[in-house]
């Protein structure tokens, strides 16, 4: 990647750093006072800034997130997002790999139109399928299962993870499955030993993607785990934090700083296929 | 942790795989043992039945359902033709809510793509670019609860005279003489801006990642060639960047707009609809739930999928052209 350098003035250049660095001050800033302030004991947060924290004398605790991860139910929260995202992102890639690896190298009727429906779903707004597929859930008795949750969670992933892997399988080089096919390998083994591992990029990028928008969801789980605090994820009982605690910053500050934890070191540590996962959302979708 | 949640846990990391690996081996025995070995419509269709499956119970049926259940009435047994409709347009309530709607969609939308396109221009002419991007990014990984939470502490609203511990009152304080704090989510003036301000937070580093790539892939002899013709900067950014970068920032905006129809996390978890906050998502969701009025909240949701759906003929249209590879 090349640098587009220009303006060689240093006034100009002064001005650029300063536009530049008091943003991302800006940006940083509501995120730097949770943090800190997720640390303050309650006395404090409520009478002081969080900014005079960061001056001696240093009054710290840990006993906020020793609240929250037990009498606030976040510890258990957080493994029931394990719970909901971890299936919530295998199944649908899954079960997209199946049918992206059909659409790229398989012909079978109505096959154009059928990919069509898929890219017009791609855009559905959740809202729209809600109250029917509640209704569903009660109706079999599912509602407030993990099972209710990672099926939906499945289907409303589906269009993207296909429409993203079809687009990047039929792109893998022909010549090498054919070979295989002529070989006597069988769909399954061509599919496991090589269009898989081929698509590792793809599906890396689509993985985090999913389990970053499954991790974060709120609609989805308020409305099909109907309120239980015993399957609730994180999001869920953070919103019903707000609501019952209202000024109570000691623990909404903890609780929403746990519930970045992981998306953060995803952020840090996979930060190429999370940046290649949104761009594949927008620029190609 | 208790054995049932255990139970669950192994269930999902180990059992969901295993039985989708296993459903397709299975498949491919059924169609080894079958008499004609030309059957790839069949097999084709074994590898897509489990995504045509989940797509029609999920999407399609539902959404078919949706737009039926917007031309009944609240409990969905008798139909009332548009009645549901007329209350969406007439109602003083919903009216504001499809103006609240509408002031996102232009603010919103504006703001992030001006914010993500400076920083995406002013981060591609210094050294640390990539740490400048990745602050601006970082909220994109974190859920709207979260970030409503942190904003919520940002707009903290003491009395005059007592310390302000949140950050907006206590900077605004420090620079304005005889500043006024304000309660900037109750104050009906200002709580629309205040959550719209946490909206484009979230997904300026959305906009200003795309629009980077799109500026990293202007040819550089292009903006020399421009350069030696003696234009200068703001001249180079209007005739030469902007034109090569429209079609990007199309898609952008486009994107931005279907997200932000769809809006619901910050108004539930901030200020819960009240005080004249309330958008699309969140008064459907309130008919759903607190009222049980089907017919109204289908109604509501149908008119998202009629905003959305210019984006998708644009989507389906952009695919067939594309379509040469397909």
């Amino acid at each position: 990647m090349h640098k587009h350098t220009s303006s060689k003035r240093p006034l100009s250049r002064f001005i650029l750093h300063l536009i530049l660095i008091v943003i991302c001050a800006g940006w940083l800033v509501p995120s730097l006072g949770l943090l800190v302030s997720s640390f303050r004991p309650r006395n404090l947060i409520s009478t002081t800034g969080w900014w005079t924290a960061l001056l001696p004398p240093f009054k710290f605790t840990l006993s906020n997130y020793a609240y929250v991860l037990t009498r606030g139910h976040m510890g258990i929260s957080f493994i029931n997002s394990l719970i909901i995202a971890i299936p919530s992102t295998v199944m649908p890639i899954l079960i997209a790999a199946f049918a992206a690896y059909a659409f790229a190298w398989m012909r079978f009727p109505f096959k154009e139109t059928i990919f069509l429906v898929i890219i017009g779903l791609l855009v559905v707004p959740l809202q729209l399928t809600l109250i029917p597929v509640l209704k569903l859930f009660n109706a079999l008795g599912m509602t407030g299962s993990f099972v209710a949750i990672w099926l939906a969670h499945t289907g409303y992933g589906l269009p993207f993870a296909i429409y993203l892997l079809r687009n990047f399988m039929q792109d893998l080089p022909g010549s090498v499955l054919e070979s295989a096919y002529l070989d006597g390998a069988t769909h399954p083994q061509i599919f496991f030993r090589l269009i898989i591992p081929m698509s590792v990029p793809a599906i890396a990028s689509l993985a985090i993607f999913q389990f970053m928008w499954v991790w974060n969801d709120l609609l989805i789980a308020l409305i099909y785990l109907g309120g239980t605090q015993a399957v609730a994820p994180m999001t869920v009982t953070m919103s019903n934090m707000v609501n019952s605690y209202g000024g109570g910053w000691e623990y909404l500050t903890a609780a929403a700083f746990i519930s970045m934890l992981l998306p953060m070191l995803v952020f840090f540590t996979l930060q190429k296929y999370f940046v290649r996962g949104i761009l594949a959302g927008s620029v190609k979708g | 942790m208790n054995s049932q949640t255990i139970l669950m846990l192994a269930m999902a990391v180990l059992g969901v795989p295993l039985l989708l690996v296993g459903y397709i081996t299975l498949s491919e025995r059924l169609l080894g043992s079958a008499a004609h070995k030309r059957s790839s419509s069949v097999r084709a269709i074994f590898w897509i039945a489990p995504a045509v499956v989940l797509l029609v119970v999920f999407l399609v049926y539902p959404i078919i359902t949706t737009i039926i259940l917007s031309l009944k009435d609240a409990a969905s047994r008798g139909y009332v033709g548009l009645a549901n409709y007329k209350y969406v347009f007439t109602d003083r309530n919903m009216l504001l809510v499809l103006r609240n709607n509408l002031l996102w969609l232009v603010l919103f939308t504006l703001v992030t793509l001006t914010f993500g396109l400076l920083i995406a221009l002013l981060a591609d002419r210094v050294k640390y670019e990539a740490v400048a991007k990745s602050i601006v990014f970082l909220p994109m990984a974190i859920s709207f609860v979260a970030a409503g939470i942190i904003w919520k502490f940002m707009y903290d609203f003491q009395p005059a005279g007592a310390p302000q511990i949140g950050t907006v009152n206590a900077v605004l304080s420090a620079v304005i003489p005889g500043y006024q704090p304000q309660a900037w989510l109750f104050n009906t003036a200002t709580n629309n801006i205040a959550l719209i301000v946490v909206g484009i937070w979230m997904w300026t580093g959305f906009a200003m990642v795309i629009l980077s790539a799109g500026i990293k892939g202007i040819p550089t002899d292009v903006l020399e060639a421009a350069r030696i013709d003696g234009a200068n900067e703001f001249q180079i950014f209007r005739f030469v960047t902007m034109p090569l970068l429209a079609p990007t920032i199309t898609v952008v905006a486009t994107t931005l707009i279907i997200d932000v129809l769809k809006i619901f996390d910050i108004v539930y978890v901030m200020t819960n609809g009240n005080l004249n906050t309330e958008v699309i998502a969140n008064r459907m969701y309130k008919e759903m739930f607190n009222y049980h009025n089907y017919g109204r909240a289908s109604a509501i949701a149908v008119i998202l999928l009629v905003a959305i759906i210019p984006v998708m003929i644009m989507n389906i249209k952009r695919f067939r052209q594309g379509g040469a590879n397909a």
